[in-house]
């Protein structure tokens, strides 16, 4: 009776949860901000939850508050955390101490900076069972070979004798998954387990993860950003903002029948319509057969590339990483002087080197990076940032510069009062901005443009590629745009060209390269693009015709 | 061990070999640009042009430079050091005792401070921004900031002439027995740990917190690991290369940079020696014993640099 009495209580039960944090703004008085607005949830034995929303909704702080723990000096304020019927916020320093890693345990982002690089992964895969004694160190390592077998890492009895960095990042993931199943815990804190993988990776460590719930019978929060990928593994979906509830519901109705507003817009994010243009007579930039590596003698990491870019049309890139993507971008760019090949513009081949070329034709090739806040000087201001390709290649100084300076701030929809800012003071998407800016500055052909939508929250990205969509009809500028996101590609490409280990395998306009009959490699990174709906990871896995890279 | 580590190993010590030559032509230059030469120094006030012309022909000044220095280098590296000109005696003979007596001097400095220094280290960590830390640093960086003389005369004040607990001269001789001779040393050996200690403390505390931030002390926090048990086990195998570094630094201190100590205690070490024969303008023994400075500084950092390299895991276990 008072088992069956446990079945039905939850196990995680918030209640009006408050998160409080001081900042330290320069120059101003430390203040309070909140970050988590009387927030509640509970979570039944066995369940999975999805916490889902941009960065700054809170999520991975409500998720660690499970735990007791407040990342960089967060506070727990108000409210209850429920676990297994008690607050764990009286349990006091010690109680918490006793809970984590036994209790509730932890699989976080980015399982190679979670690992610890000193020690063998057995380990600390063992760590927590033995650090709360629930079992002998053969009993521990024992039930490891066990998770790492139902989670299909290769060779599961040996593979904790190996160090963090002798294993791809899709294992390490893994890894991170089995040692949080091994104390037996009641509760899994996912916070964005897949995110830093490839797609086609990402798909196999998503179901290892959902087997491994539905077997082991643990209850789980999911933190993600990305709702097609929630909506595999959840049973239950809360959508989160700016440290608020915005809807809670199943799965199913969150996907299919969203009934806020933002949850909408997070359901139909993905959908940017974008004719096709047809190839123009001539191309203006074409890369002849590149052959590149690092290093002399060292692996080749283009091998015989070649692609045309048509004035003011869209080149994407695709391809996991490692897949050469970037270093194509660099040997156009002059950055990586290529082996063999060469690169024509407007019908003459380009000095390998980037020192050997004129300054003319530097202007007419510009790149914007994935990291806008490390693209950028931090110590001048959006002005002077934007300003300075005006000086170097037009030699415009003053009053006209600064004219220009407004013009180009019109054009990334950001107002004239961001001249005076600092790269600190801006968000995400609008840093990307000004880069987009500084780099149309320059009046290039060509901006290549190298994962610019990788790192932002899919609204922000979303506003981003409308943004260069518009620029590339008023000022007829060509992109290289360098992705892994295929629905980015889908959105804005004119012509795809998909690389696999540093060769093209698939090229061509858009709706040849997306239509079949397709090879084998573009067959499994289209299919791994996770879509919304329900069993679609199964059915995925299932018509699957060649394995992952990362596997 | 796998071929590459060995490998970067092997550059090191070959680096570090290289090193010391360059710096026994160094030690060599330096002693023949200062004015006046050995036959001079020899004979003093009594020279004659005649004797001084036979004296020189004798010792074999009047052969060029380099054949000079490789003279003395082959004899170097046959264990012959030259005689002092002051006593006339074998050079290698009178150090071996005094480089012992260093060495022995060093090592019980070493063995306290070390482990000391790192502890105070990590529980510096441990309750960071704390009193305890606070205390800690203070008092190390106060140890650091007197001179070592002073602290030296402060010891001796206390512990050799108020209390009487330790003799204030640290008179060794050969056949002491140990417990008399780590009775002589404890005094200068308390003065080089004060000395030595807080820039081993206080880089043990940097390179831990360095490490503190990473995702992986997250991670072993919220296994549930104690406070300390996160430092030791998670933080401290990761900040080893930085403090082996400067634990060797301070080692190669305490054997080359005792002078002042020695001198205080009449310890009868490298450092007191050196400087009786650099005041006799002694040069064969100065280029002796700046020659074997050189080598000690250069064995602990090459020391230093293969532990750093052991300390990686990605180097222990490649790919």
């Amino acid at each position: 009776m008072a088992e069956a009495a446990k079945k039905q209580d939850p196990l995680l039960d918030i209640r009006k949860l408050r998160i409080e944090a001081t900042v330290f703004p320069p120059g101003e008085a430390p203040k309070n901000i909140v970050l988590v607005h009387d927030v509640s949830l509970s979570l039944k034995r066995g369940k999975v939850l999805g916490l889902i929303g941009e960065s700054g909704a809170g999520k991975s702080t409500i998720g660690l508050s499970a735990m007791g723990y407040g990342r960089g000096g967060v506070r727990i304020t108000g409210g209850e955390v429920m676990l297994n019927g008690r607050d764990i916020m009286k349990a006091g320093k010690r109680g918490i101490r006793k809970l984590r890693g036994k209790e509730v345990c932890y699989v976080a982002q980015s399982a190679a900076a979670a690992f610890n690089p000193a020690h063998k992964l057995m380990d600390q895969v063992i760590e927590a069972s033995l650090e709360h004694g629930t079992g002998t160190r053969a009993q521990a390592e024992k039930r490891a070979v066990e998770l790492f077998r139902k989670l299909s890492l290769p060779d599961p009895e040996n593979i904790g004798e190996r160090y963090p960095h002798q294993v791809s990042g899709g294992q390490l993931q893994r890894v991170m998954t089995a040692m949080a199943l091994c104390s037996e815990p009641d509760l899994i804190v996912f916070d964005e387990p897949t995110t830093a993988l490839d797609v086609t990776t990402q798909i196999d460590v998503l179901a290892a993860i959902k087997d491994a719930i539905r077997d082991t019978g643990v209850a789980a929060l999911y933190i993600t950003h990305d709702l097609a990928v929630v909506a595999q593994v959840s049973d239950e979906i809360m959508v989160l903002r700016h440290g608020r509830l915005v809807e809670w519901g199943g799965t199913q109705q969150i996907i299919k029948e969203p009934r806020q507003e933002y949850t909408n817009a997070l359901v139909s994010v993905h959908e940017i319509t974008h004719d096709e243009q047809q190839p123009g007579e001539a191309p203006f930039l074409s890369v002849k057969n590149v052959t590149a590596a690092y290093g002399r003698g060292g692996p080749k990491v283009l091998k015989d590339v070649s692609v045309d870019i048509f004035p003011g049309q869209t080149l994407a890139v695709v391809g996991e990483s490692g897949s050469g993507k970037s270093t194509l971008a660099r040997a156009i760019t002059g950055l990586l002087p290529p082996e063999q090949g060469t690169v024509d513009f407007d019908g003459r081949p380009l000095a390998n080197r980037l020192a050997n070329r004129p300054k003319e034709d530097l202007r007419q090739l510009q790149m914007i990076y994935q990291m806008a806040d490390v693209a950028m000087n931090p110590r001048q201001t959006v002005g002077t940032i934007i300003g300075r390709p005006l000086e170097f290649y037009f030699n415009m100084r003053g009053a006209e510069r600064d004219r220009r300076i407004a013009e180009l701030l019109d054009k990334i929809e950001m107002g004239k009062g961001f001249s005076d800012r600092y790269p600190a003071e801006l968000s995400g998407g609008q840093k990307q901005r000004v880069c987009i800016a500084r780099s149309l500055a320059a009046k290039p052909k060509l901006i290549i443009c190298d994962e610019v939508t990788s790192a932002l929250d899919p609204l922000v990205a979303n506003g981003i590629l409308k943004l260069l969509l518009g620029l590339q009809k008023e000022e007829g500028v060509a992109y290289l745009f360098i992705t892994h996101d295929l629905a980015t590609v889908k959105s804005i490409a004119d012509s795809i060209a998909v690389m696999y280990r540093g060769e093209v395998v698939r090229y061509g306009p858009k709706s040849k390269v997306l239509a079949p009959p397709f090879d084998d490699y573009t067959d499994l990174l289209l299919s791994s693009v996770p879509e919304m709906e329900i069993g679609w990871l199964e059915k995925a896995i299932k018509g699957r015709r060649m394995e992952s890279a990362g596997n | 061990m796998s071929s590459p580590i060995l490998k970067l190993i092997a550059q090191r010590i070959a680096l570090g070999i290289l090193l010391l030559l360059a710096v026994s032509v160094l030690i060599f230059a330096g002693t023949q640009i200062l004015p006046g030469d050995v036959a001079q120094s020899i004979l003093g006030q009594s020279a004659t042009p005649e004797s001084l012309a036979n004296l020189r022909a004798e010792l074999g000044l009047n052969d060029p430079a380099y054949v000079r220095y490789f003279n003395w280098l082959g004899g170097i590296l046959t264990g012959d050091l030259g005689t002092a000109l002051s006593s006339g005696q074998d050079i290698a003979t009178s150090i071996s005792g005094r480089l012992w007596n260093t060495l022995f001097l060093a090592f019980w400095a070493a063995a306290v401070s070390i482990p000391l220094a790192i502890g105070l280290g990590l529980l510096a960590v441990r309750y960071r921004n704390g009193w305890v830390d606070k205390l800690i640093s203070g008092l190390a960086l106060a140890s650091t900031s007197f001179p070592e003389f002073f602290i030296g005369y402060l010891l001796v004040y206390f512990f050799a002439v108020k209390w009487q607990i330790f003799p204030g001269i640290s008179t060794v001789y050969d056949g002491m027995p140990f417990m008399d001779r780590m009775q002589a040393i404890a005094l200068p050996a308390a003065v080089l740990t004060l000395v030595v200690l807080a820039h081993m403390m206080r880089m043990t505390r940097a390179a831990i917190l360095n490490v503190m931030q990473s995702a992986y002390i997250e991670t072993a926090e919220l296994k549930g690991l104690s406070a300390i048990d996160v430092i030791r086990r998670h933080a401290f195998p990761n900040a080893i290369a930085p403090i082996i570094n400067v634990v060797m630094l301070n080692l190669a201190f305490l054997i080359v940079g005792v002078v002042v100590v020695e001198v205080i205690f009449v310890y009868p070490g490298m450092g007191q020696y050196l400087v009786d024969h650099v005041s006799k303008r002694d040069v064969p023994v100065v280029q002796a014993v700046g020659l074997i400075f050189a080598a000690v500084y250069i064995t602990l950092n090459i020391v230093a640099d293969i532990g750093a390299i052991v300390a990686n895991p990605r180097l222990r276990h490649p790919k």
